[in-house]
């Protein structure tokens, strides 16, 4: 890749993540959002494209348009059969270095984090994690990444002025999953040569122990989620009772994590989960802004907090001042008696 | 064997508190501690040392106080401690603290290659996950992310075999050495400290190296000047309209619940026949 192509107009690329050809749908959400801000900049002049890298995966360009991408980049090659870190960021550097977008949207995934961090390094320029709003900055007319910051209750809008690509991760289901376009649409697909060989790269997959059933907190109708107030291992238990009833799954906030009561896929917030269930309970969470960015958006609220002063009321639709394990158990308790009441 | 663990001092997050007047961070009284997953970080590369022999370098990049960290690290059995420390270092984003750290290991590497660079997955107080992978990548050594198990390493071979969490489940790959590790907590429990080494630490003062000293910096690419990123703005999330506030202590137990149950029925969000939904099985 030597000669520079025509750029022509600007670019916005997202990166189509994908195992064993399936897509994940992060990457739906963020072409959503490269549309959107490819609007902001001035509209039509703006191009969204994909970059998709794998083996066997051509046929997911047809899925890219449908969501938005006017122009495919396939980066096929067996050595990207599975993902690594090595031929993976190679591969997109490279063709960032000669195709030069403005914005780099990857999802905050595993391999989205891994990928993104290693790409930024050798392009030696900036990148903002686990953003929660992408916007234009009127002015300046480049990305405006906001994340929340350890500044204390505080988002912080982040700008990369000077290097290119602007380059930001955003975790699944942060952005919503935009509309499909009917089937039929469609763009160019222009396939990149990799040039990489098996043996010039240092790590290779021996196998893959497959995990349990994932935990799908994301997608979960009710969340039973419990903070620092549960007291111990045994207020997990409590929980876990209202959340069988619900049928619901429980959910917790980090320190919970921290202290090894439960497995980290159980974490909302802003390096847990982001969740939009229909019912999201908050007993003896606080509220800080770690935890709200990962349920802000869930259509009920129930918080019970024995605190009235807990920054969980603010957000809450629904509030109970009191002590959690004098609520959840009456909780339990009015719930049978209801459903008692309700089979014949 | 040589391994160097790259850590950071950072506020202990548990101990944090927002002032509920202002909405703002209460800094004062919170501790400074170890990033956590780095102390599992240094404890494999004190597992290591106990198994093939060698030493293990701890680095970390912060203020003149980050020394204790690095004190803690001897106490914990590390050989040798460097503190990068200059206000010109001051200011960096990841991209800028990611060249501070990999110029200081290639300069440790000039007398003394290592075998594995050891990293925390992340730091807690900022969790941007970006330094390891941006020293690997400068230093041009393999990158292993979410590392939580060493399988096997041989250092006369210079491979070792590493348990990687991803969404699937557990990788298991093959690496050449030197291979730079960020780890997860599981990859070696911590334990207490020996005597001696406690003893070793209360004598020990942690190197400190400059912006200019013992190696020179390209001062084009530290602290803020070679940061890509910058923080325009910081503000406070706008609140929403507070909803429905009811309190056991004013208007009683049963009644409150009752209402609240009440409230989640007309919202149609309790499905009124009992759970059928996917049942939770790590909750068993
Ligand atoms: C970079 C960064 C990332 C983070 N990411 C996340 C994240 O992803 N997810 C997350 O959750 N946190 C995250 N945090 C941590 C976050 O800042 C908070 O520390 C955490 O969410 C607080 O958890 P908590 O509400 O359980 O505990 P606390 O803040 O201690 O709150 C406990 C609450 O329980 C109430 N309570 C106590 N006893 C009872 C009782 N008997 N009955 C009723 N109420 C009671 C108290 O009034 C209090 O409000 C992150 C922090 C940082 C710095
Ligand atoms: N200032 C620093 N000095 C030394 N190591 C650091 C520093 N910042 C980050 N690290 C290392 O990089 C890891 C990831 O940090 P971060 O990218 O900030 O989440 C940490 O666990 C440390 O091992």
């Amino acid at each position: 890749m030597t000669e520079t192509p025509d750029l022509g107009a600007p670019r916005i690329w997202v990166l189509i993540e994908q195992d064993a050809g399936q897509v994940h749908p992060v990457s739906w959400e963020l072409l959503g959002a490269a549309r959107r801000l490819a609007s902001e900049l001035d509209g039509e002049a703006t191009c969204v494209e994909a970059v998709l890298p794998g083996y066997g995966v051509r046929h997911l360009a047809a899925e890219a348009f449908r969501y938005g991408a006017s122009r495919v980049y396939l980066l096929e090659d067996p050595v990207l059969a599975l993902y690594r870190n090595l031929p993976y960021a190679l591969g997109v550097s490279r063709l960032a270095q000669t195709y030069r977008p403005e914005i780099l949207l990857i999802g905050a995934t595993t391999l989205g984090r891994d990928l993104a961090s290693t790409i930024a390094t050798q392009l030696e320029t900036g990148l903002t994690a686990d953003c929660t709003e992408l916007t234009i900055d009127p002015k300046l007319r480049i990305l405006a990444a906001t994340r929340p910051t350890f500044g204390g209750n505080l988002m912080a809008t982040i700008l990369c002025r000077k290097h290119r690509p602007q380059m930001a991760t955003v975790r699944p289901r942060v952005l919503p999953l935009p509309e499909a376009l009917p089937r039929g649409a469609t763009g160019e697909i222009l396939a990149v040569e990799l040039d990489l060989r098996e043996a010039d790269l240092p790590v290779r997959r021996l196998r893959l122990i497959p995990g349990a059933e994932r935990l799908n907190l994301e997608h979960a109708q009710v969340i039973v989620a419990g903070g620092r107030g549960l007291g111990g291992p045994d207020g997990l238990t409590l929980l876990r009772q209202l959340a069988d009833l619900l049928g619901g799954i429980v959910a917790v906030t980090r320190p919970l994590v921290d202290a090894g009561w439960i497995s980290a896929d159980h974490q909302v917030g802003q390096t847990g989960k982001t969740v939009r269930p229909k019912l999201y309970i908050a007993a003896g969470i606080s509220g800080a802004v770690q935890h709200r960015v990962g349920m802000g958006d869930a259509n009920l609220i129930l918080a019970i907090n024995r605190d009235p002063e807990a920054p969980i009321f603010q957000i809450a639709h629904l509030g109970i001042v009191g002590d959690l394990h004098e609520v959840i158990p009456e909780l339990i308790r009015q719930l049978q008696t209801l459903r008692a009441g309700d089979s014949p | 064997m040589h391994t160097i663990v790259a850590i950071k001092q950072v506020p202990d997050t548990t101990h944090v508190r927002i002032d509920p007047e202002t909405g703002t961070l209460i800094r004062e009284g919170v501790p400074a501690v170890i990033n956590p997953y780095d102390r599992h970080a240094l404890e494999m590369a004190i597992r290591l040392k106990e198994r093939f022999g060698g030493t293990v370098t701890v680095l970390t990049m912060g203020p003149p106080k980050a020394a204790e960290a690095l004190v803690e690290c001897v106490e914990q059995g590390a050989d040798r401690a460097i503190l990068l420390s200059d206000r010109k270092f001051g200011g960096a984003d990841t991209l800028a603290t990611a060249y501070v750290i990999a110029h200081a290991i290639a300069a440790i590497q000039v007398e003394d290659p290592a075998d594995l660079l050891l990293f925390g997955k992340q730091a807690i107080d900022g969790d941007t996950a970006q330094v390891g992978p941006g020293v690997a990548t400068r230093l041009a050594v393999p990158l292993i992310t979410y590392a939580m198990r060493i399988e096997s390493l041989d250092p006369a071979t210079r491979t070792a075999i590493i348990h990687r969490r991803i969404e699937q489940g557990i990788e298991v790959l093959e690496t050449t050495l030197p291979a730079l590790l960020t780890v997860e907590k599981e990859i070696a429990t911590i334990a207490r400290a020996p005597l001696p080494n406690l003893v070793r630490a209360a004598h020990y003062r942690p190197e400190t190296w400059d912006a200019t000293t013992p190696v020179p910096f390209d001062p084009a690419r530290i602290g803020i000047k070679g940061s890509a990123t910058i923080v325009s703005k910081a503000f406070t999330p706008p609140r929403k309209e507070p909803g429905e506030r009811m309190s056991v202590a004013e208007s009683g137990l049963t009644r409150v619940v009752g209402q609240a149950l009440q409230r989640l029925v007309t919202a149609g969000v309790l499905s009124s026949a009992p759970a059928t939904a996917p049942r939770d099985e790590s909750n068993a």
